[in-house]
C-alpha cells in the first residue's frame, strides 16, 4: 500500500528544442497512515514532482524517468486514461492558494458535491448531502448555510478547509498538500496542519507534505525528504534529521534556523545561490557552495545511498550519535 | 431596489444630454430652410417656413419647447412630409432590429466557438490561422466588405440580391456584413478571456478532482470567461448599430440607419433626433442588461447578495 516514486524525471520541453528537468531522480515513499514532508528552496522541484506524482504537470511537461508504483501499478508507464482513472479515485492534492483554487462562479457546496460525484459516483442529492458532511467535518462552522457561499464570501483559511473538503471526497489514499499552509498566519498554519494529521490519522490516508518551512516539518511529519536543485538529498525520519543532519546542504539549511533562545544572533546562511535548471554545474549540484567539495564532488554526481546523496558521508552508522553543538 | 432607482436616473440623465446635445449641434450646423427648399426661392417664403418650423425664435426658447413637447411624447414632425417623426422612425425599428438582431447572433455563433477552440488550441497552428482570419475580419470596413460581397455574389454568381429587404435572401449579405467583424471581434475577446481563466488555478483544481476536459470548459471556464466577454458585448451594441448605419446604405435595407443618413442630410430636425433618442435608448438599455446578466454570472457583484462572513 502507499505510494512509491522510484527516480522520477520531468522534462520540460521548450521553444527550439531545447528542454530542462526541473526533476532529476527523485525516489521517495509516503505509506498509509504516515506524513511524509518535502522540503527545499524554491525552485528545487518539489512542486514539479507533487504535480507528475497527481497527474497535474503543466503543457509542456512530461514524467520522462522513473516510476510511480500505486496498487501493485506503475502510474507512469500504464496508459494515460487508466492512469487519470487511478489518480482520480485515489490521489487527491491540495494547493497553496486555496481562494485562488477554487472557481470563484460556483457556490462552494457545489464544488465540494462535484468532488464527490467524480470520485464516487454519487447521485446530486447525495453528492449534496455529502458535501455538507464533508465540510463540517473539516471544521466549518454551519456547512449547510455556507455550503451555499462563494469562496469571495470566505476567508482564506476557510476557503483552505474547503479546499480540503474537496480533496479528502471520497476518501482518497494519497494526499498531496502542496504548501497547503504557506499562505495563512501562523495560527491558522497549526489548525490547518492539525486538521491534516487528524484526517491521515481517521481515513488511513498517506500524506506528502510539502513546504519550505522547517519549523512546520518538525511539529507534522514522520519523515522528511530533502530536495535540491531537482534531485534528492537526504531522506530520513524527522527526529533523525534534526538530530544529525548528514548531507552537507540539510546541516546548512538546518544552522539558517533562527533558534527559540530569544537573544538576538545573526542567522548562518548558506553562500553562493541555487544554480538555474537550464545550467546546472556537472557533478553534484551543490559542490559550487559546498564546503567540503572536492575535485570527486565536482565530476560526479552522487545517488542516494542510506539515504543522503553526499560522497562524503558514509554509510549509515548503525547508531547515531545525538550531536549537540 | 436602491440599485434600480440609481439606474434609473442615470439613464435619464443620459437620455437628456443627449437630447440637449443633438438639439444644439444640429441648430447650430445649419438653416435647414437652405437645404430643403429649392435655391431660388424668395425669402418671403423662407421666413413662412422658418415660422411654420418655429427656427425664428431664439434657440433658448425652441429647447424648452422642445423638452416640454418630448415630455408629452411628441417628438415633432417631419420636415419632408410632415409625418409624425416618431411615428415615421418607428416603423422602421423592425427592420433594423432583424438585421441588427441576426448579425449579432452570427458573430456570436460564429465568434464564440472560435475563441475558445482558439484558446484550447493556443499557439498551435488552429490558434493562428483563426486569429489571422480575424484580423482579416474585423480589419475589414463594413462598407468594402459589403461591396466586395456584392461583386461575388449578386454580380458574378448571380445567387442573392444587392438591395431591399423583401426576401430572406435578401437579409444574409446585409447580416453577413455586418455581423463578421464582430464575429471576428468576439472572438479575439473570447479567445483571450478564456486563456486567461484557463491558467487559473482553480481550472487545475477541476483537473485534480478528475473532471473530463468538457466538463473542466463548460462548468468551470466557460462561465468565468464569459464574465468580460458579456461587459464587451454591452458595449458593442451601439458599435452595431453604427455598423447598421453604413450596412443599410450599402444594402439599401429600409431601416433607421438609412433613414438617419438622408434625414441628417436633408437637416430633418425631428427625425435626425428622434433617432439619436432612440439610439441612446437603446444603448441605456443595453447597458443595464449587461449589468443584470453581470450579476447573474458573477457572484461576487450579485445584486443583494446576502454578506457573507469576509
Amino acid at each position: 500500500m502507499g505510494l512509491t516514486v522510484n527516480n522520477l524525471e520531468v522534462t520540460i520541453e521548450r521553444r527550439r528544442g531545447t528542454a530542462v528537468r526541473p526533476v532529476r531522480g527523485v525516489s521517495l515513499r509516503v505509506e498509509p497512515g504516515r506524513t511524509l514532508a518535502l522540503v527545499g528552496e524554491s525552485g528545487c522541484g518539489k512542486s514539479m514532482s507533487c504535480l507528475a506524482i497527481a497527474g497535474l504537470l503543466p503543457r509542456r511537461a512530461r514524467i520522462s524517468a522513473g516510476s510511480i508504483e500505486f496498487e501493485g501499478a506503475d502510474l507512469a508507464t500504464m496508459p494515460e486514461a487508466q492512469a487519470q482513472k487511478l489518480r482520480r479515485r485515489h490521489v487527491a492534492s491540495v494547493f497553496q492558494d486555496a481562494t485562488g483554487g477554487l472557481n470563484p462562479v460556483r457556490s462552494i457546496g457545489w464544488q465540494v458535491a462535484e468532488a464527490v460525484r467524480l470520485r464516487e459516483g454519487a447521485t446530486r442529492a447525495e453528492a449534496d448531502r455529502e458535501a455538507i458532511r464533508l465540510l463540517g467535518r473539516v471544521g466549518l462552522p454551519d456547512p449547510e448555510r455556507r455550503a451555499r457561499e462563494y469562496p469571495h464570501q470566505f476567508s482564506g483559511g476557510m476557503n483552505q478547509r474547503a479546499m480540503i473538503a474537496l480533496a479528502v471526497a471520497g476518501n482518497p489514499r494519497v494526499l498531496i498538500a502542496d504548501e497547503a499552509t504557506t499562505a495563512l498566519d501562523v495560527t491558522l498554519q497549526a489548525q490547518i496542519i492539525d486538521l491534516i494529521s487528524d484526517l491521515r490519522d481517521s481515513l488511513g490516508m498517506a500524506v506528502l507534505f510539502v513546504t519550505h518551512d522547517l519549523g512546520l516539518v518538525a511539529q507534522s511529519a514522520d519523515d522528511v525528504a530533502v530536495m535540491y536543485a531537482g534531485r534528492m538529498a537526504e531522506i530520513a525520519p524527522v527526529a533523525r534529521l534534526f538530530a544529525a543532519p548528514r548531507h552537507p546542504y540539510t546541516q546548512g539549511l538546518l544552522s539558517a534556523l533562527p533558534g527559540a533562545t530569544g537573544q538576538s544572533v545573526r542567522l548562518t546562511t548558506i553562500d553562493g545561490t541555487v544554480p538555474p535548471i537550464d545550467a546546472l554545474p556537472q557533478g553534484c549540484a551543490f559542490a559550487p557552495r559546498c564546503g567540503k567539495a572536492s575535485a570527486l564532488c565536482r565530476d560526479v554526481d552522487p545517488t542516494v545511498h542510506a539515504g543522503v546523496a553526499c560522497h562524503h558521508v558514509l554509510p549509515a552508522p548503525v547508531k547515531t550519535k545525538r550531536v549537540f553543538a | 431596489m436602491i440599485w434600480l432607482l440609481t439606474k434609473t436616473l442615470r439613464a435619464i440623465t443620459t437620455l437628456w444630454l443627449v437630447v440637449t446635445f443633438v438639439f444644439f449641434v444640429l441648430r447650430l450646423s445649419g438653416d435647414p430652410t437652405l437645404v430643403l427648399l429649392p435655391d431660388d426661392i424668395d425669402e418671403a417664403t423662407r421666413d413662412f417656413y422658418r415660422q411654420l418650423w418655429g427656427l425664428d425664435r431664439p434657440i433658448m426658447v425652441q429647447y424648452w419647447s422642445y423638452l416640454g413637447a418630448l415630455l408629452q411624447g411628441d417628438f415633432g414632425i417631419s420636415f419632408r412630409n410632415n409625418l409624425d417623426a416618431f411615428q415615421l422612425v418607428w416603423d422602421r425599428v423592425p427592420k433594423t432590429a432583424l438585421l441588427t438582431g441576426t448579425a449579432l447572433l452570427i458573430s456570436l455563433a460564429i465568434g464564440i466557438p472560435l475563441g475558445i477552440i482558439a484558446a484550447l488550441y493556443r499557439d498551435s497552428w488552429i490558434d493562428r490561422v483563426v486569429m489571422a482570419v480575424s484580423v482579416f475580419g474585423f480589419s475589414m470596413p463594413n462598407f468594402f466588405l459589403g461591396i466586395l460581397l456584392i461583386l461575388v455574389f449578386s454580380l458574378n454568381l448571380r445567387v442573392l440580391p444587392s438591395s431591399g429587404s423583401g426576401t430572406w435572401a435578401h437579409l444574409i449579405m446585409p447580416a453577413a456584413t455586418l455581423g463578421i467583424s464582430f464575429a471576428a471581434q468576439f472572438a479575439r475577446y473570447t479567445r483571450s478571456s478564456m486563456i486567461d481563466v484557463l491558467n487559473k488555478s482553480y481550472m487545475r483544481t477541476a483537473r485534480s478532482k478528475g473532471a473530463g476536459p468538457l466538463r473542466r470548459v463548460n462548468l468551470h471556464a466557460l462561465p468565468n470567461a464569459a464574465i468580460p466577454v458579456v461587459t464587451i458585448l454591452g458595449f458593442k451594441v451601439g458599435e452595431l448599430l453604427g455598423g447598421a448605419v453604413i450596412t443599410e446604405t450599402v444594402f439599401a435595407w429600409p431601416g433607421i440607419g438609412r433613414l438617419l443618413t438622408s434625414s441628417v442630410a436633408a437637416r430633418d430636425l425631428a427625425v435626425v433626433q428622434c433617432i439619436m433618442i432612440l439610439l441612446a435608448f437603446t444603448m441605456v438599455v443595453a447597458n443595464m442588461l449587461t449589468d443584470l446578466a453581470y450579476g447573474w454570472l458573477d457572484p461576487r457583484v450579485r445584486v443583494g447578495a446576502k454578506a457573507g462572513a469576509r
